[in-house]
């Protein structure tokens, strides 16, 4: 019954998106306040009705209903209750119920905290919005219901895939989700910018706290993802340049862009139509990836294998809102002066440097993403693009937007004398090439990477620091004044802090890993690196749903016993799969991660073990570039210009 | 009954990645293998080197890579053998050669456009005339200094 009312909801939701699409597109257009005005409700019941089909899937999941198709083949009732829950999300058709769960949840708020909008912008991005909605609700009701009932149901599911039964990985798609349809936010703003042929300072900083929220959920969810890979596959890769990771960082990299270019069109009202143009593209980036993921067009490289109606179908999408809005845009973009003058060395032209630098970096990332495909079909040669060329191809422009961060965020608006914005960073130079020739000098082996990684972390932290504080001016009252200043500066500090420390992690851990692979004999200890390892025993035990083979190691140093660690093989017999449950000493200078393997014939097991310095920074800063953002999110005017809503009823005057 | 044959599937579980019994003896030669390793694919797995899968495909091919190793062949025999007989796919990088210059020119090209449009622009912001005043209605004049106070 509750199915039936949820995709009764999801219907009705379909329908009020609809209307929401046309109804005040219409009323913008000839300025009929109360057609425009049908926009708030309608946004507010697309949201209750979709989040009620979520809920009424949840539930499905949550009484394990096996009479639902999808419940069956994703889910089984001896699963823990958590995984019950987030197996609502891991599969196709809950995914893509929560992924338009969320457009509707950002459109929704858009109503709610968009009061200070003109009411004809406000009520095209509304209209906007409920477009992606409707194409979304059409995919899913016409290609993916997930509400399909069974006819005879089994007494028992097939299990959700094991590697998703895990905490990391049951919030994940959450928080990709909003980041990535977050983006639509953008995208709808940018296209009601355009109908209505104008962009302004105000619209800067209207669109800036969604692009932030987005960014920063994206963060997280990326971090999560990354860290899951880390702990759970097994060899301790966080990232893999996997065309579905990759699908997840290039909206990252646009999405960091945007943030960025809108700030110039907030406060000098330059590059507005490139930030049109970013927005446009940001949340093209994420449809891109959605269509990557749904169409296992890449994953496979066999073009269309897993479901080709589907893939048409987010292509069509696709074709549809990228198509339009660039047109749109071409025709649009010329009335979109800029304003501002400045000058070639000025904070504008470090912003230019910083959009430069990441919109190319994601372009390699797509070209090297989409290359398997176009060699295939041009140039007739199955090929693969993997690790190697992105961190080839790719790195390098990290590395020069670590070198130009502390500069370009030190400079001033519109004119800027390149010594005196310098002058405060020398000493901060000079001690990062200190800390770099220090770990150049301490290493074994003669990699440039890891004294690279501590040069720019040194650098990015200490120089946004130096920024910061120098914010606050002279005097004894600095230390007052610096508390006080906006949330936004301080976001900044963090934020970029939080880059650096996430470079140093990624190139530490790149540079200085220890593996050693070896039998492993009852009692007999082994040192690696600077660690002994000793295997105690390996016991057998059955959990609630799979089988384990866990293996009891000390971990030791200087004869003293650090940890003891239980690494872990497990099979899901329901599922047919196995998985590694790899054991890690944590600690912020290094990870010792231990794998166990098979027991061999001679006796013992394969133990394998790495020694991962620096690991836990990657994620250190990542949750302080989210916390960046967080805090930049809560600055006063963002609220300013978003909250206050007593403005919202004042009627339009006639034209 | 059941028991019995789960602890079966247990048992038969795949090997994990590189096993003990796979290396060479000489640490010299293991390391070549190992980097070797990750620099080919696994033609029947999802984005995994040979290093890091599991599959009976993998396992053969870091036995093979091993044993041309030892007979003292260079990284560059060792492509050459798997590209003869998988193709190019198996490489988890492709050799700058062909077409696939374009791949890796793609980013230096990309960077070297835009860069000559940015700073055309930046050059463009330079010497801008003064921004001439757009028509702002009275409301919106008003309007726009509400919001931007504060």
């Amino acid at each position: 019954m509750i199915t039936e009312l949820g995709h009764f909801a999801l219907i009705l939701a379909f329908i009020v998106a609809i209307v929401q699409t046309v109804v005040p597109l219409i009323g913008a257009h000839k300025r009929w306040p109360a057609w425009m005005a049908v926009a708030e409700p309608a946004a507010t019941a697309q949201f209750l009705l979709t989040a009620f089909a979520f809920g009424a899937l949840m539930w499905a999941f949550i009484v394990s209903d096996f009479s639902l198709q999808l419940v069956t083949l994703n889910s089984h009732s001896a699963k823990p209750m958590i995984y019950k829950i987030s197996g609502t999300w891991g599969n196709h058709e809950g995914s893509m119920l929560l992924w338009v769960l969320i457009v509707a949840l950002f459109g929704a708020t858009a109503a709610w905290f968009g009061g200070n909008l003109p009411p004809t912008l406000r009520a095209r991005v509304l209209a906007v919005q409920a477009a992606i909605g409707v194409a979304f609700f059409a995919f899913i009701l016409f290609t993916s219901n997930p509400f399909v009932r069974l006819v005879v149901p089994p007494f028992d599911g097939q299990d959700l895939n094991p590697l998703l039964q895990d905490p990391g990985l049951a919030f994940h798609p959450p928080f990709l989700y909003l980041g990535y349809v977050g983006l639509s936010m953008a995208f709808s703003f940018a296209v009601a910018a355009l109908i209505e042929g104008r962009v302004d300072a105000a619209w800067g900083r209207w669109v800036r706290p969604w692009t932030l929220a987005a960014w920063v959920f994206l963060t997280i969810g990326i971090a999560l993802g990354s860290w899951w890979a880390y702990y759970e596959l097994g060899w301790g890769g966080f990232w893999f340049w996997d065309p579905v990771e990759n699908a997840s960082f290039m909206p990252w990299l646009l999405a960091a862009a945007l943030l960025h270019s809108a700030i110039v069109v907030e406060k000098r009202e330059s590059l507005k139509s490139w930030t049109i143009l970013l927005a446009i593209l940001a949340f093209g980036f994420s449809l891109i990836g959605t269509f990557i993921v749904r169409s296992g067009l890449l994953t496979s490289v066999h073009a269309f294998a897993n479901d080709p109606e589907r893939g048409v179908f987010i292509l069509m999408i696709m074709g549809f809102f990228m198509g339009g809005a660039l047109i749109l845009f071409a025709f649009r973009a010329s009335a979109m002066e800029a304003r501002g003058v400045f000058s070639l060395v000025s904070r504008e032209s470090a912003l230019v440097a910083n959009n430069l630098l990441l919109a190319v970096s994601c372009f390699v990332v797509f070209v090297g993403t989409m290359w398997p495909l176009v060699a295939e079909m041009f140039f007739d040669r199955k090929l693969s693009v993997g690790p190697p060329f992105f961190n080839m191809a790719f790195s390098p422009f990290m590395l020069v937007l670590g070198l130009l961060l502390p500069i370009g965020s030190a400079m001033p608006w519109k004119r800027a004398r390149i010594a005196r914005a310098v002058k405060p960073l020398r000493y901060v130079f000079v001690l990062a090439l200190a800390v770099g020739g220090l770990a150049y000098a301490m290493q074994t082996g003669r990699s440039l990477l890891g004294p690279i990684g501590l040069f720019l972390a040194a650098w990015i932290v200490m120089g946004t620091i130096v920024d910061f504080v120098q914010r606050a001016g002279r005097g004894p009252e600095r230390w007052g004044r610096l508390l006080r200043l906006p949330r936004a500066d301080w976001g900044k500090m963090v934020a970029h802090s939080g880059l650096g420390i996430t470079m140093m992690g990624v190139c530490g851990l790149m540079a200085w890993q220890q593996e050693d692979i070896r039998v492993a004999q009852f009692g007999e200890p082994y040192d690696v690196g600077a660690y002994t390892i000793t295997l105690d025993e390996v016991n057998r035990y059955e959990g609630p749903n799979f089988l384990s083979t866990t293996g009891y190691i000390t971990l030791a140093q200087d004869g003293e016993v650090i940890a003891q660690l239980k690494p872990e093989k497990r099979i899901y017999p329901v599922a047919q799969m196995p998985t590694t449950e790899a054991a890690i000493d944590y600690d912020l200078a290094r990870d010792v991660y231990v794998v166990i393997g098979d027991e061999q014939v001679g006796g013992g097991w394969a133990v394998r073990t790495y020694i991962k310095p620096l690991t836990n920074w990657i994620w250190i800063g990542s949750g302080l570039m989210a916390l960046g953002g967080l805090l930049s999110l809560s600055d006063r005017r963002f609220r300013v210009a978003a909250g206050a809503r007593k403005t919202a009823a004042s009627p339009v005057p006639a034209e | 009954m059941i028991r019995a044959a789960l602890l079966m599937l247990l048992l038969a579980a795949p090997a994990w990645a590189l096993d003990p019994k796979e290396m060479l003896a000489d640490p010299a030669l293991e390391e070549r293998a190992r980097s070797l390793d990750h620099a080919l694919r696994c033609v029947v797995c999802q984005s995994e080197s040979v290093a890091s899968s599991n599959a009976n495909w993998a396992e053969d091919a870091r036995r093979t890579v091993r044993e041309l190793v030892a007979d003292g062949a260079t990284d560059d025999e060792v492509f050459d053998f798997f590209v003869a007989r998988y193709g190019e796919f198996v490489l988890m990088s492709p050799r700058p050669s062909g077409s696939n210059w374009l791949l890796w020119a793609a980013g230096p090209i990309m960077l070297l456009l835009a860069g000559l449009i940015g700073v055309m622009y930046l050059r463009g912001r330079e010497t801008a005339a003064a921004p001439h005043e757009e028509a702002l209605s009275p409301q919106e004049a008003a309007r726009l200094k509400e919001i931007l106070k504060e």
